[in-house]
């Protein structure tokens, strides 16, 4: 095995790249989450996100609007889940799995004619100082500005959650749908919104995908990452901070195993690529054993204002 | 003759298949405190919606200080001054006190200065609480000083009260009422909704008394009798259970030195409980809510697996045994929770009678279940006990609280159980039904069964038990027999007036 072909500080930077899909996905979902609704679509959102943020960058050559066309397309195929469930009073758990598939097979559709062909990528971006340091900038501050976009994101929800009064109504919303009802909120609006930023940021993580970490179209490439943003969710406790740990955690072990590999580690191909999820879920766990989980209460039960 | 604040002209309103209020006018001065008297179904709950804006009235008009007053939401209806405090579904545990009062409010200060106005005002009026406490690790009684609190902070004209009583120590009602006097001294209106005639005699300058979603008399309670009020309320006379004479046997169930963890974070652990119940017994355990009485029902029933040789069945240690084997050893329960818990709502009466009575009344052979024999046990228990229900195949969440309640403890008590666990047996029934719930009970202890009540109605506790615990933070008090006891002794025995110790001390 060959270690010294890994160059750490390439190796850091392509785990901000292989982490941020994940983690604008599992952000958007922990907002749907924490406003009390469970939207089980993310990986059809962020696969439809994907297609049609290729699909635009390919056709009007500019990424920028690949990223915003990705972001309204799945938001407002969240819309439809809210609307079922939320309006129609559909099962969400049922619903949710309903929309993963509908995405799955809508973006195979959409991106037939696209497969095989190369997008424009998001320039890094050069930042002046910063990225002039040895190494760390490099590392650090020479991405494009999707990276920096979902980190600032991390902080924008955490604030809101915390400190804002429309994050405050949120939660409440989230906790007890029938208290809320009875102080006068809208809590089918609210959640619906909620469901919209989930919707937008599952896009843009699918966008991630297919227009800077690939960045290519082929059938199915989330490959479950959908599915890993709504355990990391669960396993961060409903906590921003924490949902960045793990989308990190995650993409750092997928790109390690796969540093791995290429420097011909003498462990199972299969168990490397198993790593990433094996060792997210594990430490995630260790994390949350120790003190309040924190769910929402109201998590996953549908609201009806009859009384 | 002091001004007219609200004035309510011909409200009607009515729900498919039923109408919840008809033709109900009646006025509240400034500063009194209107009480708003009736038995469950009587239309109460949604005559204070439609004040408080959740329900809009389908003829009918209000006036608030002689202005025409039509609250679309509860914003309006708060922003006028109008505001509530629900006995349920209205606190969120997971947050703070400060967030929860914020939620009240239209335009919420900063959290330091709300916190410090929250100190203020509930030092003020003898409320003590902290502001950054989970809501989650409240007692009952402090929780609704959280709502109350979040009342006395807006602009107060008329605040309503939705049975603020029923989670309260003795000691705890007696704050309560000081609170509001001090109120309506202050000329704030209080509507208070309850069915306790003897508090709305203490505490209320004017009645409107609500039968059947009409009003039926509005009248000065200091100048009636509690006899009056409740035949006004109710219609008709009911029976009072008829008193038996004592003759205890031997001991049917021990329990000692049970201690359990609390189920969840808001839960309550056990500690050390013990008592024993004789053969013939009642025995009523009483205490506010969320001090373990969930618990230690699923700690006897068996859900819950307790410390070994901590419940004992005529002898038999029974502790390390589930439901199932609780129940064919004679151990059986009602919990609390009608449906979801007791029942399952979807679920026919004859499909729910399965649940528990399949071993005991042996409607199932060899893995299937015999429906001609379930059928007639579900017959039985709704001819027996009154069930009202179009037939026994009807979802057991159809059937309004009162007769589901008949036939969830219907359905123990004909499966002639030696020992009863019941949970709030009454809680939510009307008047009649809830008499003929305690005469079924005092009969079944008459044929020598050890029965266990526990509940928050203390009056019923009185009227059916033979000897009173109090449960306290899952402790168990010192069993003492019911007679000779007095309201205040009850209230030391459950607890006293929660945090108002600490308060003294801060």
């Amino acid at each position: 095995m060959d270690l010294s072909s890994i160059n750490p500080a390439l190796l850091i930077a392509s785990i901000m790249i292989s982490a941020t899909p994940i983690l604008l996905a599992a952000l958007g979902e922990m907002v749907v989450e924490k406003a009390g609704v469970l939207n089980l679509g993310v990986e059809g959102m962020m696969i439809t996100g994907a297609v049609v943020g290729f699909a635009t960058a390919v056709s009007t050559g500019s990424p920028t609007l690949g990223f915003m066309a990705a972001a309204l397309a799945s938001a407002v195929l969240s819309l439809s889940f809210g609307l079922l469930t939320q309006v129609m009073l559909s099962n969400q758990v049922a619903t949710g799995l309903g929309l993963t598939l509908v995405g799955l097979g809508l973006s195979s559709l959409i991106g037939k004619p696209y497969e095989g062909m190369k997008s424009p990528t998001l320039p890094k971006l050069d930042i002046p100082l910063l990225g002039d340091i040895p190494v760390l900038g490099r590392m650090l501050f020479s991405h494009d500005a999707m990276v920096y976009i979902s980190l600032l994101l991390v902080l924008a929800v955490w604030a809101f959650l915390k400190y804002t009064r429309a994050g405050l109504i949120l939660r409440a919303v989230g906790e007890s749908h029938d208290a809320a009802h009875a102080l006068g909120y809208k809590v089918v609006r609210i959640r619906l919104m909620a469901i919209f930023f989930g919707g937008a940021c599952a896009g843009l993580g699918g966008a991630y995908l297919s227009l800077v970490r690939v960045p290519q179209w082929t059938e199915g490439m989330t490959s479950g990452a959908g599915w890993i943003a709504l355990a990391i969710v669960v396993f961060a406790s409903w906590r921003a901070g924490r949902v960045l740990i793990g989308a990190y955690l995650f993409g750092g072990v997928t790109v390690l195993q796969l540093n791995l590999q290429a420097a011909g580690a003498r462990v199972p191909v299969e168990i490397l690529s198993m790593s990433p999820y094996l060792i997210t879920i594990l430490v995630l766990v260790i994390i949350s054993a120790r003190g309040v989980h924190g769910a929402p209460a109201s998590l996953g039960r549908p609201f009806h204002a009859s009384s | 003759m002091a001004d007219t604040l609200l004035s309510l002209r011909g409200l009607t309103k009515a729900y498919p298949g039923v109408v919840a209020n008809d033709d109900v006018s009646f006025d509240i001065r400034a500063g009194e405190i209107h009480a708003l008297l009736g038995e469950n179904g009587a239309g109460k709950s949604t005559l204070v919606k439609m004040i408080y804006g959740l329900v809009k009235p389908d003829r009918g008009e209000m006036s608030l200080l002689g202005a025409p007053y039509a609250p679309s939401e509860p914003k309006a209806a708060r922003a006028l001054g109008v505001s509530m405090v629900f006995q349920h579904f209205s606190l969120f545990n997971a947050l703070s006190v400060a967030e929860n009062v914020a939620l009240g409010m239209e335009k919420p200060p900063r959290v330091g200065d709300l916190a410090r106005q929250i100190r203020e005002v509930s030092e003020m009026y003898g409320l003590p609480l902290d502001p950054f406490r989970i809501v989650g690790t409240l007692s009952a009684g402090e929780r609704q000083r959280v709502e109350i609190i979040r009342c006395l902070l807006q602009d107060r004209r008329l605040l309503i009260m939705d049975e603020p009583t029923s989670v309260l120590t003795p000691q705890e009602v007696e704050i309560l009422f000081a609170t509001l006097r001090k109120l309506s001294a202050e000329g704030t209106a209080i509507l208070y909704i309850s069915h306790k005639l003897e508090e709305i005699r203490a505490l209320c300058d004017h009645a409107t008394i609500l039968r059947l979603g009409k009003k039926v008399a509005t009248c000065t309670p200091a100048e009636s009798t509690a006899r009056q009020l409740g035949e006004l309320m109710v219609g008709t006379s009911f029976a009072a259970p008829a008193s038996r004479a004592q003759a205890t046997g031997a001991v049917l169930l021990e329990v000692t030195a049970l201690s359990l963890p609390a189920p969840d974070a808001f839960g309550t652990p056990l500690r050390e409980i013990a008592f024993q119940v004789k053969a013939g017994e009642v025995l009523g355990l009483g205490g506010v809510a969320g001090n373990g009485q969930d618990e230690l029902l699923a700690a006897l029933s068996g859900e819950r697996l307790a410390p070994a040789g901590s419940v004992t069945l005529k002898g038999r240690d029974v502790s390390r045994t589930g439901p199932m084997a609780r129940r064919d050893a004679g151990l059986l329960s009602a919990p609390e929770e009608r449906l979801g818990h007791a029942a399952a709502p979807a679920m026919s009466l004859v499909e729910n009678g399965v649940l528990t009575a399949a071993r005991r009344e042996g409607l199932v052979s060899g893995g299937f279940v015999s429906w001609a024999k379930a059928r007639s046990f579900a017959e039985r228990v709704i001819r027996e006990f009154d069930v009202r229900t179009p037939s026994p195949d009807t979802a057991a969440g159809a059937l309004s609280g009162g007769n589901l309640q008949k036939f969830v403890i219907g359905r123990e008590i004909l499966q002639r159980p030696d020992v009863l666990v019941v949970n709030q047996p009454t809680w939510g029934v009307d008047a009649a039904a809830a008499a003929a719930i305690r005469q079924a009970l005092l009969d079944l202890a008459a044929k020598g069964a050890a029965i266990i009540v526990i509940s928050q109605d203390l009056d019923e506790l009185m009227e059916i038990s033979d000897r009173f615990g109090a449960l306290n933070e899952g402790r168990l008090s010192r069993i003492r027999p019911v007679s000779g006891l007095d309201m205040e002794q009850i209230g030391l025995m459950m607890g006293g007036a929660h945090g108002m110790e600490v308060a003294q001390v801060a």
